[in-house]
């Protein structure tokens, strides 16, 4: 059975699509046959990040309205064989999203993926509510700033709400907290909002903590998922993620600042 | 903690920590209200079962209350359940 997974936020700008890049490309690498959707259809933007924009002929919406069929859609990416795309339609807007275009299409996705993952667009309207309407689990992306967290917040809301299970009643979604940008030097010194706080606040299991750092810039510069590029923290933290998603005890890293020369002569 | 922190300033409270409390603050009243209703409305309903409570055994869902908005005029809904042994 192919498991739904919607990586959505509220906020824009936290880190939606690298996470979502990340996780589908860390699921491929596992051996588990992945496909990502973008949904953030007029402003696509994970064929950028996944280094494919120059392959996208036909998008999600063109399979929607019946222009193309799914197999001439899906772009396979270049590194990993198991690792699908599926990329948004940048002419578009959002209203062409049909519901019963989307269900269709991810009942076809399904036969043939273990793991369909969903890029949801920032907002709270239409286009991210049809993101995670058909999800059976969530990745909350949030920053540890104010503003993000409300609107994960509020999210959490749209997911125990709005969605095809609590709709119709069924299990509720299971909800993964994904906290990214984390600086904890900053931390350290009363800055930002710890792991804790975030986590005391939402009230959600913690699946992973994704340090702030300059690789994740430099990955999508040259259109390569964070989790491929070797010796990248970021890269690293995405990968013990998805091990945790698989069901593996990681210990999180990259939760400490790093030590000082000064700090460690004066046991600090 | 090093020896050096005696000539920090430990009272002031840190931003994270002013972040947090404004954060609970905000998502507590999604969370009760539906984001809909008035702030004081946990505490008005929490003072009415106390209320009833001098007189008569009530579960935690016995006070009901909603707003409803007609034009300019906002009424307080209340419904409040007793239970079947209560009666005389």
């Amino acid at each position: 059975m192919a498991k739904i997974i919607v990586v959505t936020s509220g906020k824009g700008g936290v880190g939606k699509t690298t996470t979502a890049a990340s996780f589908a490309a860390g699921l491929a690498m596992r051996g588990h046959k992945t496909v990502v959707i973008d949904f953030d259809v007029g402003l696509r933007n994970l064929d950028l990040i996944m280094g494919c924009e120059r392959r996208v002929v036909f998008d999600f919406i063109n399979v929607i309205s019946g222009e193309a069929n799914l197999k001439q859609a899906l772009i396979r990416d270049k590194r990993h064989d198991n690792l699908y795309i599926l990329a948004a339609s940048q002419t578009r807007d959002k209203d062409a999203l049909n519901q019963e275009g989307v269900e269709r299409t991810l009942n076809k996705l399904a036969e043939d993926f273990e793991y369909i993952i969903c890029d949801s667009p920032a907002g709270i309207e239409a286009g991210a509510i049809m993101a995670m309407y058909y999800a059976d689990e969530a990745l909350v992306v949030t920053n540890p700033e104010v503003s993000s967290v409300r609107d994960s917040d509020r999210v959490l809301g749209m997911l125990s709400s709005k969605t095809k299970r609590a709709v119709e009643g069924g299990e509720p979604i299971k909800e993964h907290l994904v906290v990214t940008r984390y600086a904890p030097s900053r931390v350290g010194k009363g800055e930002m909002l710890s792991l804790e706080d975030v986590n005391d606040i939402l009230g959600i299991p913690l699946l992973g903590v994704i340090p702030e750092s300059e690789k994740v810039l430099n990955a999508s510069n040259s259109g390569m998922p964070v989790a491929m590029e070797d010796n990248a923290d970021a890269g690293q933290a995405y990968l013990d993620m998805v091990a945790r998603f698989l069901g593996e005890n990681r210990p999180m890293r990259f939760t400490q600042p790093k030590k000082k020369f000064l700090d460690r002569l004066m046991g600090r | 903690m090093g020896w050096l922190d005696v000539f920090r300033n430990n009272d002031k409270k840190s931003s994270a920590q002013t972040a947090k409390e404004r954060l609970q603050v905000v998502v507590a009243h999604r969370r009760t209200g539906g984001g809909d209703h008035p702030a004081y409305f946990p505490q008005l309903q929490q003072d009415l079962l106390a209320v009833l409570r001098k007189y008569v055994q009530v579960g935690d869902d016995a006070v009901q209350m909603e707003i409803e908005r007609e034009g300019d005029l906002e009424v307080l809904e209340l419904n409040i359940t007793l239970p079947e042994d209560a009666k005389h």
